[in-house]
């Protein structure tokens, strides 16, 4: 039980325009946080401050040394003028070779595209490779933005469960920013929802049993499924 | 004949190997603006130079560098209206050098045709050997960079959070470019320098499946450039510069039509 990254009371403004208010938070090894929110919440400027791309206005951020990080961004504003194959692409993390490249690309499943042009890839494609990058250098922290969206049933299945297997192997903390506002992964650890604030938090409720979520969803997609039960004690003006 | 022509050529070729990468960088990177940011800015280091008296080649360096180390930052502060803001400080500090070289020099004159298209076969001795001391500095310094300008390059947050420092990235390359143009304003011109580190990569992108083929084919079509550029500039009496710059957009063509009927 490691702590990774820590933020104590995170104030974020721009233009004048409060982002985030009073975000304390922590990242802990072997533990899947799961961030939710709706459209325009904060959630990416959050990602941000936790990567340490951005600084907040103010607030405390503690992070341990030698914080090895993958990220997996939601779209990546690709360089497209400049010609590089996915394999290039992977060796241009450090501390990497030709076989741990490998392996990476198929655990997920996309080996055959080791020599195709990055910008030939399609989303999906790309949000794979981008997923082999990240776990290239066996990083403490793993920070998915949301990884589900324009995925399919089945491969949200499989991506889930990918998660998992990472989160135990490598004993990582795992944040997922996630677009759905009530089902999360079912091994999800603590939910945040967030909207400019913490609106409430908590854990998540696994619904494998409810015999009525089974009829609707199926079997399968109900054992990597949890609902999270929102506790809002305030409303939103807008 | 041949003595007449050959320390251009050389110029030429030894200038197309800095040129070469740095271009291609300015091609990713989206770049072409600060190109002539920085050699319309050329204009005001002649100015100084005359004002107080110290060799132009220097005072353009130090200008340009100052420049440059402005516009890396401002690409920092205001990633949206950079456009704008690099055209008004291209052509205000092309029009301060102008005012202030009539303001000074009512005695000398300027050659201004020299300044805007260079004149690449009055080069001597002494420029081959700056040429080349500067061309292998340069090198050096890229290829010691090259893996973290690479990654800044592609996408500036995951190598940011790969632990790279992109803004040193970035102001590496304004440096550089700011050293090349500094060096090839005096054979090239100020005008057209920027059309030489931009038409070559320009060229081989379609020839291209990783950055540094792209680089290499860069380099090679700028020496085809040369070559062609001179030997017309020697044949028809056309300036050399203008020519090198109607070659590479003549082998750009060709390149473009090839890829649509391959």
């Amino acid at each position: 039980m490691f702590e990774f990254v820590k933020l104590k009371n995170v104030c974020v403004n721009l233009s004048h325009r409060s982002i985030l208010t009073d975000i304390s938070l922590s990242l802990i090894s072997n533990r899947v946080l799961t961030l939710i929110g709706p459209n325009g919440a904060g959630k990416s400027t959050l990602v941000r401050i936790i990567l340490g791309l951005i600084k907040p206005n103010s607030g405390t951020i503690i992070r341990s040394n030698n914080l090895s990080v993958g990220y997996v961004p939601q779209k990546l504003h690709l360089n497209t003028l400049l010609p590089i194959t996915v394999e290039r692409f992977m060796k241009l993390s450090r501390k990497t070779n030709n076989i741990k490249i490998e392996e990476m690309l198929k655990r997920v499943k996309a080996e055959s595209l080791k020599f195709c042009q990055l910008q030939k890839l399609s989303g999906g494609e790309m949000q794979r490779i981008l997923f082999a990058k990240a776990l290239l250098n066996n990083p403490n922290l793993l920070v998915l933005d949301e990884p589900t969206q324009g995925v399919d049933v089945m491969g949200q299945l499989a991506l889930y469960k990918l998660i998992n297997e990472i989160r135990h192997e490598l004993q990582c903390a795992i944040l997922i920013v996630s677009h759905d506002l009530n089902f999360v992964m079912a091994k999800t650890d603590d939910v945040i929802c967030l909207n400019n604030h913490i609106c409430c938090s908590g854990t998540p409720e696994t619904v494998c049993n409810n015999l009525e979520f089974i009829s609707i969803f199926g079997l399968k997609r109900v054992q990597e499924l949890a609902i999270y039960h929102h506790n809002h004690n305030h409303i939103h003006n807008f | 004949m041949f003595e007449l022509i050959f320390p251009g050529w050389l110029a030429g070729v030894l200038l197309s190997l800095t040129t070469g990468p740095l271009g291609s960088f300015i091609v990713w990177r989206r770049m072409s603006s600060f190109g002539d940011t920085l050699s319309h800015s050329s204009l005001l280091g002649i100015a100084l130079s005359i004002a107080f008296n110290v060799n132009s080649f220097y005072a353009i360096l130090i200008l340009m560098s100052f420049i440059a180390i402005i516009l890396a930052w401002l690409e920092e502060l205001l990633p949206v209206s950079l456009d704008t803001v690099l055209n008004i400080i291209s052509h205000s500090s092309l029009s301060l050098g102008m005012v202030f070289i009539s303001l000074i020099s009512s005695k000398k004159e300027i050659n201004i045709t020299n300044y805007l298209f260079g004149d690449l076969l009055s080069v001597t001795k002494n420029d081959l050997i700056t040429i080349s001391i500067s061309s292998i500095l340069i090198l050096s310094i890229l290829l010691f960079r090259w893996h973290s300008i690479l990654s800044s390059t592609i996408n500036e947050e995951l190598s940011q959070i790969d632990g790279i420092n992109v803004l040193y990235a970035r102001l590496t390359i304004m440096l550089m470019t700011a050293f090349t143009i500094a060096i090839a304003i005096k054979f090239v011109g100020a005008l057209l320098i920027t059309s030489l580190l931009i038409i070559p990569p320009a060229t081989a992108q379609h020839f291209s499946g990783s950055p540094e083929k792209m680089v290499i084919i860069a380099i090679i079509v700028s020496i085809l450039s040369v070559t062609g550029g001179i030997s017309l500039s020697v044949f028809y009496n056309t300036p050399a510069s203008p020519s090198i710059v109607l070659c590479s957009s003549f082998l750009c063509l060709i390149s473009n039509i090839k890829k649509h009927f391959y």
